[in-house]
Order: C-alpha cells, then structure tokens, then sequence
C-alpha cells in the first residue's frame, strides 16, 4: 500500500508544478459558468413551468461541475501511459515488483486531484459569495453533505475504472485516437456534462441514471444541490458503488488477458 | 542463477509492400509473417557471473531479457531464475532482478531523480537504513551527488545513464540485465559506467547480463560470452576461446607509394586507398614476413604494422561465418 501512497504523492506534487495553467483554467471555467447560467437563464424565464429543476439546484450543478472539472473531464488522459504502451517503455513498470493496474489508477487520480487542488478552491470561494439565485448555497443537511463526499469520491472512482478500459484497449489497438475520441464524446454527452440529466427527455433519463457514466458527475452534484430526495440519494450512491467494483473488476480482467499477450514494442 | 532450456517464441508481424494499393488491399486482408525471434534458446548461468551477451542487430537480444525479467512470456521452454519462472511469479521476482534498458528511461522525468529514487525506495520496500546506505554507496561510486537534485528531463545522456543505473541497484538486485548500457555515451562515461559494473560484480558478487554492441564493453568487463544469431544460440565461450579460433589473423597496415597493391594468395584486402592500405592475413597460408617481402617487391613500403584483430572484426568475421 505504502508505494502507492508514495506514487500519488510524487505525481501529485509534480502536477502542483503548474500554476499558470490553473489560473488560465479558473478563468476559463469562471466565463463558461457564467455563459451557461445565463443560458439556462433565458430558458427558465421563458418558461419557469417547463424548467425540471430549481433555478437555484441549476448553478450549484454548473458551479460545482466547473470547479470541480479536472476531476471529471472526460478527455483527459494520460499521454505517458498511452506512450509506454505504443514505444514499448512499459517493460520498465513491469520490471517493478507492483500491480501496474493499480499503479496507472493512481497515477490518473493522483494527475486529476492535483488539477482540482489548485482550481477549485478559489472557484468555489467566489461563486460562494455571489447573490442567490447565480452563487451556489450551502449544502441541504450534514447527512447530505457527508453523502455528497462519498458520492464524489465514487463518482471519481467510476470515471478512473473506465478511463483504466480506454487505456488497456492500446495494448489491441497501437494507435488510441479512435477509441478516445468516440468513448470521450460518448461520455461527455451521457454522463450530463453537456446538459445535466433531468434536462434529457423523462423516458431516457432513467437509462441513463442507471447507465455508468451516469454514475460519474451528476449523481454527486445532484445530492449537493438536493434535486434527489434521501431515498434517491442513497440509491443513486449503491448504484455508483456497483459501477466501480464491476469496471474495476473488468478492467483488471482485461488487464490480466492483455498482459499475457503483450508485445513489448521497440527493440 | 539462471538456467534457460529450450526457449522459443515467435512473433506475427503484419506486411505489405510500399504503395497505396497495396495498402488498401491489406485493408482488407492483412498478410502476416511469422518470425522467429527465439529457436531453441538453451542457456545456464551461475551467480557472480559476468555474460557479455551479443548478436547483431534483431537477433533476439531484447527478447531474451525481456523473457528473464518477466516482461514476457516465451511460447515454449523452460526458465528459472533463482528457482522461479519469471512471468508467473513476476512480481516476487523482479524484486530480485535490477534492468537497465539503456533505451529507454525509468526516472520520472519531471521530478528531480532524487525524488524517483525514494519512489523507488516505497515501489520495492527497501528499509530506510538499508537504502540511506545503499544510495549513498552509488551516489558515490559514480559521481551523481550533485546531479541528483537535477529532474530528469535536464539531465545530459551520460548523467542519466548513471542515475538510471544507480535506480537499477537501489533494492541490491541480484542480478542485472544491462540491456546496452553505454549506447550514446562519450568515452568518459563509458569508462565510468565499466569501472562502475565491474566493482559492483567484484564487490557484492551480482550476476552481470549485459548485451551491447560496444565491444570495448564486452572486452573490459566479461569473461563470457553469449553469441546469438536469427533468434540460435551460436556459441557460448570465452573470450579467449573466441579469440583463439581466429589467432592465426593478422590485420597488416601499409602506406605505400604504388597506386595498388598485388593480390596475394591468403591475404583479403580490407581497404586500398591513396596509398594506404588494410589487410588480412590469414597466417597459416601467408605468413606475414613473406607477406612484406611480396608487397615491398612490388611497391615502395613508407611504413607498416602489424596487428592481431581487434575484437571488433572478430565479431564481424564470426557474424560471417554464422551467416547472420
């Protein structure tokens, strides 16, 4: 356990290295907040009735969804692995006496979390302070806020186990361009990051809930803001906590299979 | 110890000839071609030994190391190492095996190799006291006290090399697979690097694998060696057994001032060039006195030497001989 503590701490502390690219990323994430809200602004006061949440639930979706976005974006990935896989450098990681399926799903975390170390503090210290309907209000209860971290961390955990697939498929394919751009429109579009689930059509939202990738942003997001009820919550949580235990499942399956055949590319 | 028996694999790889037809048409159906990396590899070698182990270019070299550190599974054949087979037991015996794939880099390249050695440190679980120890042994023995807190993307090539070596030894391996270790390196570290090896065998007693193209390398630090050719095992001896096959060579340098040299029964002539020229004798049809007396009967001899062959051709004339 201790030497992937010690890789999370290293990858983590390198990605710390890069603050000018943080301070463009809140920036970024400030305007696109801003432009989204006065989106589902418009919308919203064209038609209040029509509207499937609060105004209010809305932009703490929005705000919480960019602060939290390194954590979650779909089309991040890391290079170096898919580099070790294609030039061969992989023999390195499998000299070492660790589970390399372990060893890149720390790596992801320990990359994201760095990201959102020095993004989302200052976002959610701003947005905080702005007036109601456009800040983002404290949590509903304690209960739904200790859920909300749980359901974070699940939700985080979901997205790594399915990036992990993305990842094995290079050891198939060579070049991993396809599979990444489709997988990461995919995603994005299923898993509410485009428009959050409940603005989807009534008899698609449930597959989509039950779906993995809906498992990944929007349950956490949605407990904060309260738009499900205690009951919903903790559903929507054991359903997260199913997606990671079969992807991690699967993933690792597919791992065990890939390794056997592997070709170590390069001389 | 390491004993390999009949180790073969053989890998699919994907052909077609240049052009665009072509390659629509193996979009369609892709011709694939067996290659024999591997036929038959038999092998032992005993602990504290140092094995130089060579082949040109595409012999099975790489494969080989990457069956005995685990990387790879072979198709058949037997290997254990230090009574484990590599590929089943991978992690239990990596933490035994150091490798240095002098092609490819190990440190985290954005984090001063300090950094990548602790890491190192926690991925095989070396003791703190053990390691303190250990890191400032190599830190020593090859000069990185003050590279160490450079990242490693910063590094020159030969300042790498070293901390890649030393990364290699932070868990006291007790065997290491120098898969070309001195490739790209000026002569300073090369000489570094050998020094290095050889004390590390000396002193701890580890089992040295080394394959390289260098055969100055070969030459300075093992006293085995491992021919392999078109994925065979060609000849297993020592140096001195491979030098003895060819003693009777001689390499003759002569600057003359004729235009060309007469062509000698016995003697191949390597290069003849503005008046300088290169041969081979093989002695036992022309000896080298009788060699001088026909080239300076037929040309004016400015100077001349003589030379045992170097290492170099010896290999060279042993890839002939083999045919690879």
């Amino acid at each position: 356990m201790k030497q992937y503590i010690s890789f999370f701490r290293i990858r983590f502390a390198a990605g710390l290295q890069y603050r000018t690219a943080a301070w463009a990323g809140i920036s970024t994430q400030f305007f696109w907040g801003i432009m989204n809200i006065l989106m589902y602004r418009a919308f919203y006061q064209s038609n209040p009735e029509g509207f499937p949440m609060d105004f209010r639930q809305l932009t703490g979706y929005v705000w919480l969804q960019q602060a939290f976005l390194a954590m979650f974006m779909t089309w991040f990935y890391d290079n170096e692995i898919f580099g070790h896989i294609t030039d061969g450098s992989i023999a390195y990681e499998l000299c070492r006496p660790c589970d390399l399926y372990s060893m890149w799903f720390v790596k992801n975390m320990a990359i994201r979390l760095s990201r959102v170390a020095l993004r989302c503090f200052p976002i959610l210290l701003v947005v905080a302070l702005l007036p109601a309907p456009y800040g983002i209000s404290l949590p509903v209860s304690l209960p739904a806020f200790l859920l909300f971290l749980v359901s974070m961390l699940l939700g985080f955990l979901v997205l790594i186990a399915f990036n992990m697939l993305v990842y094995i498929s290079a050891f198939y394919t060579i070049s991993p361009m396809g599979i990444r751009i489709l997988v990461t429109s995919v995603l994005e579009f299923l898993a509410g990051a485009v428009i959050p689930i409940p603005f989807f059509p009534k008899w698609l939202q449930p597959v989509l809930y039950a779906l993995p990738f809906g498992s990944v942003q929007s349950t956490p997001f949605l407990v904060y803001v309260g738009h499900l009820d205690a009951e919903a919550a903790v559903r929507a949580v054991a359903l997260q906590l199913f997606w990671v235990l079969a992807l991690v499942a699967v993933g690792r399956f597919a791992m065990g299979k890939a390794l056997k055949k592997v070709v170590v590319q390069g001389g | 110890m390491i004993e390999l028996k009949g180790i073969s694999k053989t890998f699919r790889v994907a052909k077609r000839e240049a052009g665009l037809g072509n390659a629509l048409r193996s979009f369609f159906k892709r011709e694939y071609e067996e290659v024999k990396a591997l036929q038959d590899i038999s092998f032992r070698i005993d602990e504290g030994e140092m094995v130089g182990y060579i082949g040109p270019n595409g012999a099975g070299k790489s494969s080989t190391i990457k069956i005995m550190s685990g990387v790879m599974s072979p198709d058949s054949g037997e290997c254990i190492i230090n009574g484990r087979v590599p590929w089943k037991e991978r992690t239990a015996h990596v933490q035994q095996i150091g490798v240095v794939f002098g092609q490819r880099s190990q440190l985290w390249w954005d984090v001063p190799v300090a950094d990548s050695f602790q890491l190192i440190r926690d991925i095989y679980r070396v003791p703190e006291e053990e390691y303190r120890k250990t890191e400032k042994q190599l830190i020593d023995m090859l000069d990185i006290g003050e590279v160490v807190k450079t990242p490693a993307r910063q590094l020159s090539l030969g300042q790498r090399m070293r901390c890649e070596i030393a990364a290699s030894l932070l868990h006291r391996p007790k065997i290491l697979f120098l898969d070309e270790p001195t490739i790209g390196l000026d002569a300073v570290s090369k000489i570094a690097v050998r020094d290095f090896i050889k004390e590390l065998n000396r002193t701890r007693g580890t089992t040295v694998i080394l394959t390289t193209h260098d055969m100055q390398d070969i030459e300075a630090l093992t006293q085995r060696i491992l021919l392999i050719g078109k994925g065979k095992i060609l000849l297993d001896g020592t140096l001195e057994e491979l030098k003895a096959r060819r003693s009777h060579y001689r390499t003759v340098t002569v600057d003359h001032s004729g235009a060309c040299l007469p062509h000698l029964e016995g003697a191949e002539i390597l290069q003849d060039l503005g008046g300088h020229a290169q041969l081979r004798l093989d002695t036992d049809i022309l000896p080298v006195a009788r060699a001088i007396a026909m080239i300076s009967a037929a040309t004016e001899i400015k100077d001349f030497s003589v030379e045992g062959e170097s290492i170099d051709d010896l290999v060279v004339s042993l890839y002939k001989e083999f045919e690879i």
